[in-house]
């Protein structure tokens, strides 16, 4: 199997979510763009938010290699943060 | 033996609180009870003369120097091994005592080469020294009687020569092998007269257990254990207190030279860190800082594919500031960055983060802690308040169980496992959490009560399975948690649960449920529990989360703020801690501060000038993904080889060729040069004043012993690049940093370099409230006000082993080489350790028909390398392990994107791996 990359920042930014997926839904969305604000370039954040508008090209494949389970090969807890960050 | 000699009072000291009253020639004393007679002498200032006996080592009563006579006693007692006992009244000189003196000394010298003019050690010899105390005129038995002048030298060691005929088997080497070192390698072997050390079982140094750290050259009283360099240059004639420059124990040495001319490098017996001892590299691995290789002038080239052009440095620092300005004109202010580097200094390592936040005005400033132990500063600050370890190294001392998670210490750092293992053999129990069998499971005199063998990357299934039973059986340290910390009930509540238990984990973590409760029921009850870990934590997808995971165990069992406990990082790096400190993180400012922290950013702004931006810059990682992607074009390189150490290095190498301006500056033309346009050289610690701070949040200070070798300070070079980039900043001298440092950091605000100059060294936190440092932190409370429990569920690696990649592979350092080896492959370490080798199972080598000394391929999903295959049953099957000390093998070529999820710390220590024996070419 070649090995398929896996965008950086979503890479990134599900595994984190990974590491808050214990806490309430609500509380881990919070935490994780808390995370992403304190840790994280701007320039990154940029991309990430729009690699979540563009619906994360090339999500087929990835999503096995990274674990999450969103639509787009976000995790679900990922997506909420965003919101949050907008 | 040392050309300065620090005092030595024979026996060691014996602190406690009882004391007893005697008098040494007529002097009165009072020492601690148990104090040896020579050692009250020596502190009543009566030197007593002496061969067999040092302070670093238990009296041994053989050599007979050291009679006295007592009142009221019958004949002449040895003073090293008789204890003061009150009211005792000593005579040193006396008739009766000078004469058995003089009668050993001429037994002694009837059996001893005459050659002291020739001798290396000639003006620096106890033996030479004592014939001249005893007042030794004659020799009544003659020199031709049966005797060992012919005895055959090894010089087998790369550093040291062993001269058995300048032996007088005063047993001191074997017994600092043993007392100092914990080695055993030396023994004497035969009786009488027929006597002699040997190494091993009659073996070669080389070819014995023997480690190189040199303690039997140091107790060495004659010439017979010499270093080679003495031997070839002569005795030095001049002496530098300095610090070493390789690991996080930070050794204090003794810098030996002739004029300008290294002779040895010495360990210096107040060093706080190593108290005399040191290890193969800090003690003899300096010939780097003279190598051939050195780069000594600066360079410049357009294209990474022109050659390099020797400038000066007027042109060579006005090329990085033009092309830097340029860059940001086209790019952007967030265009640029900087990596500084865990070996400079402290100062070194702050004027770098200033010139990325004040100059470049963004804070794309990381440092190589970022790929080692930035989730230790994570970890601790979230649970602890502090991003640093709780104690000092002394505190092994008392420690009852020592649990060590990650590490592997004797190879890592040598001169704390000594100190460890001490502690072992005294009767602590050890705990070792990792999946090979490293040294300390089972060495001379040690054995790990439990060695929990844990698949790699389960650490957190089993810090929280041990928590589990900590919880679950009552063996919460309840007072603790309740008077000291928060967030314990949720926490409990999570490892409680029943898949956390041991029995839950053990498919996952390997580690069989009943050795894992036994294990954490001994580190629970014991009255004092320490953790010291390793990279083995940090370097994985969940290093920061084991670090808070060890953090809650420590508080759920008390076993924080006091001597013996706590939560211990070994650093990789001297300087790891300090770097993290001065504010090399592009989240934080020096004394780890958030950027956002409007108040902290109004003190840096005021003394500096102009605004500190409030956002994060780019880690390490992200400034490699950002070249890729063309927003981040210019980089300055200062002291690090991130086309050798970090990992998936295509991607850091396709990363490096996308800038337009790569600056290195280091003592050589490193890996990373390759993809360079300005090279600028480095000077060597030795050409260096200045500071590192150790694992132990001991600030030592670092004394230049020879001129800057390419004419600049490394703080002076970079203070004139942001001069350049018109941004003044100017020092007289690093001390002048220093102050700076204190000015605007809280936990610096009392170091100074005359504060250090005076008490040896300083442990930080350093303030008004401590005013000569901290040894132990969260004494009374932790830094945070309360600890805090976090809850660690445990998240599985996106690195899975598959059909195609079935093995994994966790990579490391070894005893003789450090780091990325551009220093260690420089020096005459190389005997030990010439190329990496890849450990692997029998089984696993079996299934693949490789045999030992195979050259097998290694490939993971990302890249292949070539090395040797070394069959070792230290392994467990399905896991395999190499070193990344030299370019040529490029381990991290296999590595991975994959990294800690807090602070992309890489996960070294996971690569899903297919071991294969290569196909042999003719001719090979």
């Amino acid at each position: 199997m070649a090995h398929t990359a896996v965008p950086a920042e979503r890479r990134m930014a599900n595994d984190i979510a990974k590491h808050h997926a214990h806490l309430p839904a609500d509380l881990a969305a919070e935490a994780i763009a808390g995370h992403l604000t304190r840790f994280w370039d701007p320039r990154m954040r940029e991309r990430l938010l729009a690699s979540v508008d563009d619906g994360a090209d090339g999500a087929d494949g990835a999503d096995g290699a990274d674990g999450a389970g969103g639509a787009d090969g976000f995790d679900p807890l990922v997506l909420a943060a965003v919101k949050l960050m907008r | 033996m040392t050309l300065l000699k620090e005092p030595d009072f024979g026996t060691p000291e014996r602190p406690g609180p009882a004391t007893v009253s005697v008098e040494i020639d007529g002097m009165p004393v009072t020492v601690p009870e148990g104090t040896s007679v020579m050692r009250a002498a020596a502190e009543a200032g009566v030197d007593i003369p002496k061969l067999c006996a040092t302070d670093s080592l238990d009296a041994f009563g053989s050599c007979r120097l050291c009679v006295v006579e007592i009142d009221g006693r019958r004949g002449t007692p040895a003073s090293c091994t008789t204890p003061c006992s009150e009211g005792m009244s000593v005579r040193t000189q006396t008739p009766k005592v000078e004469k058995l003196r003089q009668g050993v000394m001429e037994l002694y010298i009837s059996d001893h080469p005459l050659d002291c003019l020739t001798c290396p050690a000639n003006g620096d010899c106890e033996l030479q020294d004592m014939a001249g105390v005893v007042g030794l005129r004659q020799v009544r038995y003659g020199y031709e009687g049966e005797n060992h002048l012919d005895a055959e030298k090894d010089t087998s060691n790369p550093y040291f020569d062993f001269d058995p005929s300048k032996c007088i088997a005063c047993s001191r080497c074997v017994r600092a092998c043993g007392e100092v070192q914990g080695t055993f390698a030396l023994t004497i072997e035969g009786r009488g007269f027929e006597s002699k050390v040997a190494a091993g079982a009659g073996e070669s140094f080389m070819d014995s257990e023997c480690v190189s750290c040199g303690a039997c050259v140091q107790a060495c009283p004659t010439s017979t254990l010499q270093e080679r360099s003495v031997v070839d240059l002569g005795m030095p004639t001049r002496s530098v207190v300095t610090t070493c420059a390789y690991c996080g124990v930070g050794c204090s040495f003794k810098a030996e030279l002739r004029g300008d001319e290294l002779v040895r490098m010495v360990p210096y017996k107040d060093g706080g860190a190593n108290e005399g001892h040191s290890c193969v590299k800090g003690r003899f691995a300096f010939g780097y800082a003279t190598h051939p290789d050195r780069q000594l002038k600066p360079m410049v080239r357009e294209s990474i594919t022109d050659p390099w052009r020797e400038v000066e440095w007027d042109e060579a620092i006005g090329t990085v500031a033009r092309r830097m300005r340029e860059i940001q004109d086209r790019h952007g202010k967030g265009s640029i960055g900087a990596i500084s580097s865990s070996r400079c200094t402290n100062e070194e390592v702050y004027v770098v983060q200033k010139m990325v936040r004040a100059a470049f005005g963004n804070n794309n400033v990381d440092t190589c802690a970022r790929v080692c132990h930035s989730p230790t500063g994570y970890g601790l600050k979230q649970t602890f308040g502090e991003s640093a370890g709780t104690q000092d190294f002394r505190s092994v001392a008392e420690a009852d169980v020592i649990m060590v998670i990650g590490a592997n210490p004797t190879d890592g750092h040598p001169v704390f496992a000594s100190r460890m293992k001490r502690r072992l053999r005294e009767g602590a129990r050890l705990i070792v959490v990792d999946p090979r069998r490293i040294d300390l499971v089972r060495s001379p005199h040690i054995e790990a009560s439990h060695h929990l063998q844990l698949r790699p990357s389960t650490n957190v299934a089993v810090v929280n399975a041990m928590a589990h039973v900590v919880v679950t059986e009552g063996l919460v340290d309840k007072g603790f948690v309740a008077q000291r910390c928060e967030g314990y009930e949720d926490w409990a509540e999570f490892v409680a649960r029943p898949e956390n238990s041991p029995e839950a984990t053990e498919e996952v973590t390997g580690v069989p449920a009943a050795e894992l409760r036994a294990a954490a029921r001994l580190y629970a009850s014991a009255p004092n529990g320490a953790i010291y870990y390793g990279l083995g934590v940090t370097e994985h997808s969940q290093g920061s989360t084991m670090v808070m995971g060890m953090a809650n165990l420590a508080m759920a069992c008390g076993n924080i703020g006091r001597d013996g406990v706590g939560v211990n990082p070994l650093r990789g790096q001297n300087n790891v801690q300090g770097s993290c400190d001065m504010g090399s993180f592009p989240h934080e400012l020096p004394g780890y501060r958030h950027v956002s922290d409007d108040a902290v950013r109004g003190v840096f702004e005021e003394l500096w000038g102009g605004t500190i931006l409030a956002e994060p810059g780019l880690r390490i990682p992200n400034m490699f993904d950002a070249a890729i992607d063309g927003t981040f074009r210019g980089l300055f390189v200062h002291g690090e080889d991130i086309a050798q150490s970090d990992p998936n290095l295509k991607h850091v190498t396709a990363a490096l060729e996308a800038m337009e301006l790569v600056v290195v500056q280091d003592l050589f033309l490193n890996e990373t040069a390759k993809f360079a346009h300005v090279f600028l050289p480095g000077a060597s610690f030795l050409e260096k004043d200045g500071t590192f701070t150790n694992a132990e949040r001991r600030i030592n200070l670092v004394r230049q012993v020879m001129a800057p070798k390419a004419g600049k300070h490394e703080w002076q070079i970079v203070c004139e690049i942001a001069t350049a980039m018109g941004y003044p900043m100017a020092y007289d001298h690093p001390s002048q940093i220093m102050d700076e440092i204190a000015q605007v950091t809280p936990t610096f605000e009392g170091v100074s370099f005359d504060l250090i100059d005076k008490l040896g060294s300083v442990q930080w936190p350093c303030n008004e409230e401590a005013p000569e440092g901290t040894p132990t932190m969260h004494v009374d409370e932790f830094t945070r006000g309360k600890g805090r429990f976090v809850v660690t569920s445990y998240v599985p690696t996106n690195e899975r082993s598959t059909r195609r990649y079935p093995l994994v592979l966790t990579t490391g350092r070894i005893l003789s080489q450090y780091n990325v080896g551009a220093q260690t492959r420089r020096t005459g370490n190389v005997a030990w350790h010439p190329e990496d080798i890849l450990e692997l199972h029998p089984h696993d080598a079996e299934e693949r028909g490789i045999t030992d000394g195979d050259t097998v391929t290694l490939a993971s999903r990302v890249g292949t390398t070539t090395l040797k295959a070394q069959i070792s049953d230290r392994m467990p099957t399905g896991v395999v392990y190499t070193t990344f000390h030299h370019p040529v093998t490029g381990a991290n070529v296999v590595t991975t994107e994959n990294s800690d999820w807090a602070t992309n710390c890489p996960e070294y220590k996971v690569t899903a791996v297919q071991v294969r024996r290569a196909r042999v070419t003719a001719g090979d």
